[in-house]
């Protein structure tokens, strides 16, 4: 073991796929000599080759299409979108040709998208974004969202290795705000959730940067015990680490940074109503972003992102119920 | 190309007969561009037709059973009823199907062929596009990619003259060609209705993308004699223009010269007829793919597969 940021983790992750698989290459924009936007890939261009950690052009089209060519013909590509937002640049790609392609031609595209994801950097309306639910709805993709410095070393090992398109959010604020131990060498994290914190009074189902928020908000809650269920991956969604959660805990709150409608906690509510209705005791309570793009200033940035406070202040008054 | 435009009849026909979902869609008029363009690979070298190249598939080895049983969205056609009219690729002959998004299968073939040259293989890919198709930001990103690379890919553009109603004239100022040399990319124009010049020029191009020459822009320029799809009258085409090409119909003008040779090319007409009843029979015969499990194949499990090794009938004439 040894202590990682969670940016470290990831690079550390790379690192090992480039090591122990040939087929492994990273593109993306200034991820060579400039180590990327946010150093994820520092020095690796260095040591494994401009062959293999390639910068492209701005061309998110091209660089997740030509990751596709490379897969069909054998080569594990790691895309980097700068921030995540840029995806939407490629979106066509990966909705359209990688996610319909095991399905119509039994191809399969086995690469990996990574997103610097989400708020609280003042990045504004367009380094900001939490775009996982426009992935969750087109067939064929899986999106990952580790939380802890562990799994996203873990998962994003089990994404180079999957054979199916992954996209890959990584989220920035927790790039060097969150630490912890990481086993050193090779481990995948399994596509499961994950119960980050015990409680049977009530559960949180969050993702990402909201599962520490949520933490905060379960610790400041002294009169109950509160659970804090990780998801982990969106898709595959782990339904019966959910229902197992709600038969113990009653009473739920899901947690999105994403904006409220159709987010991932809106299908995390729907599959509880429809199948968890009888272990319920109280409504499903959901806390996100509103509807509304992600402000720079700081104090409209805090006001419009899920903190603490409001999951707390839910969670309290759904225990009151 | 004799099979490819029967094919396409009987297709049609089908289409008429109500048998044929959708709507129907064919190349009549542009045989020579594909099959001449695919005549020039080697059995490694992946294809990415578009919608009006049934002959690239043809060429690659694709049985005619299994391209009618697709349009008919049989279980045994090459889409398995999962998607159907072109919508097609028999992956492992090689061939990658394309999406209707265009040119996005551009990019596609630029991967592959970045990948072949970054493993140091003699290999190359074959991307066909329309003129309508070069309007689209992903054929610029991927034409820049495919310059700035120097992938070994080779492009065809089918210049027909129309994207579904819109002529060329309306579509761009700046011939493709033209654009073709501002992203470092060679540029060549070859008539599209002659198989054997389009077999040449794709040959060459070959022969530079494997010698580490980079990709070739091929213009190739041909007519579609249909609508856009069987649905479209085409009443938007000066009658004019149809005869001009009509004139110049690429199965025509090969006969001509195949009689020249001394080819017996009535025989060669009836086997392909006798071909195409054979498969129509086989097609119609195929069993309708089965409803349940419709999230069946949507992930992969297991190890995926990767594109295969196409037929190559002609590839002996090819540079390696």
């Amino acid at each position: 073991m040894t202590e990682l940021t969670y940016l470290e983790a990831i690079s550390d992750a790379l690192r090992i796929a480039l090591r122990e698989d040939e087929r492994v290459l990273l593109l993306g924009e200034d991820i060579g000599a400039f180590g990327g936007a946010f150093k994820v890939t520092a020095g690796m261009q260095e040591e494994f080759g401009a062959d293999r950690v390639i910068d492209t052009p701005i061309s998110e089209e091209a660089m997740i299409g030509g990751a596709v060519g490379a897969a069909i013909v054998g080569m594990r590509p790691v895309c980097e979108m700068q921030f995540a937002d840029f995806v939407a640049c490629g979106f066509d790609q990966l909705v359209n040709v990688a996610g319909k392609l095991h399905w119509r031609s039994g191809l399969a595209a086995p690469i990996v998208v990574r997103l610097p994801s989400g708020g609280g950097v003042s990045g504004g309306p367009y380094h900001s974004q939490n775009p996982e639910a426009w992935f969750m709805h087109a067939p064929g993709l899986k999106v990952f969202a580790p939380s802890s410095a562990q799994d996203a070393k873990g998962l994003l090992l089990e994404a180079i290795a999957d054979p199916n398109p992954v996209v890959f959010l990584e989220h920035k604020y927790l790039y060097r705000r969150v630490r912890g131990e990481v086993p050193e060498g090779a481990y995948r994290t399994p596509q499961r959730a994950n119960t980050v914190r015990d409680g049977d009074d009530l559960v949180v189902i969050a993702y990402g940067a909201m599962v520490h928020a949520a933490v905060a908000a379960a610790q400041q809650i002294e009169e109950a015990s509160v659970r804090v269920l990780d998801l982990r991956t969106l898709v595959p969604l782990d339904e019966r680490a959910i229902l197992d959660a709600v038969r113990d805990c009653a009473k739920v709150v899901v947690v999105d940074e994403a904006n409220y409608t159709c987010a991932p906690g809106a299908q995390v509510a729907s599959l509880i109503a429809q199948y968890g209705y009888g272990d319920l005791d109280g409504p499903v309570v959901r806390v996100a972003t509103p509807d509304a793009p992600i402000p720079f200033a700081p104090v409209l940035e805090r006001a419009a992102l899920p903190g603490i406070e409001r999951i707390r202040d839910a969670c309290r008054e759904l225990l009151a119920y | 190309m004799l099979t490819h435009r029967a094919i396409e009849e009987r297709g049609l026909s089908l289409y008429k007969q109500g048998k044929v979902p959708g709507s129907f869609y064919d190349g009549r008029g542009q045989e020579a561009t594909c099959v001449g363009a695919a005549f020039a690979l080697g059995p490694d070298d992946p294809v990415c037709p578009l919608i009006r190249d049934l002959g690239a598939h043809l060429v690659k080895g694709t049985p005619p059973s299994a391209v009618l049983g697709h349009y008919l969205g049989r279980a045994g056609g090459v889409g398995r009823g999962r998607d159907g009219n072109v919508h097609m690729g028999d992956a492992q002959r090689g061939v990658v199907g394309m999406v209707s998004m265009l040119p996005d299968m551009m990019a596609v073939a630029v991967g592959m062929a970045w990948a072949f040259k970054l493993r140091g293989e003699s290999r190359c890919t074959l991307s066909l596009f329309g003129d309508g198709a070069t309007s689209v930001g992903d054929w610029h990103e991927a034409m820049n990619l495919a310059g700035l690379q120097r992938v070994p890919a080779i492009f065809v553009l089918e210049h027909n003259g129309y994207a579904y109603s819109t002529p060329s004239s309306r579509q761009f100022v700046v011939d493709p060609l033209q654009r073709a040399a501002v992203y470092g990319i060679r540029g060549v124009a070859v008539d599209g209705n002659d198989v054997e010049a389009v077999f040449e020029v794709t040959r060459e191009a070959r022969e530079r993308a494997l010698a580490g020459e980079g990709p070739t822009l091929i213009a190739a320029y041909t007519m579609r004699m249909h609508g856009h799809g069987a649905h479209d009258d085409a009443s938007y085409v000066p009658p004019e223009l149809f005869e001009h090409w009509a004139a110049r119909d690429p199965i025509e003008r090969q006969r001509e010269r195949l009689r020249g040779l001394g080819v017996d090319v009535e025989s060669i007409e009836a086997q392909v007829r006798a071909e195409v009843d054979a498969a129509s029979r086989e097609a119609l015969a195929m069993a309708e793919p089965p409803p349940a499990g419709e999230l069946e194949d949507v992930f992969c499990e297991g190890e995926p597969r990767t594109v295969g090794r196409g037929a190559a009938p002609w590839s002996r004439f090819s540079a390696t």
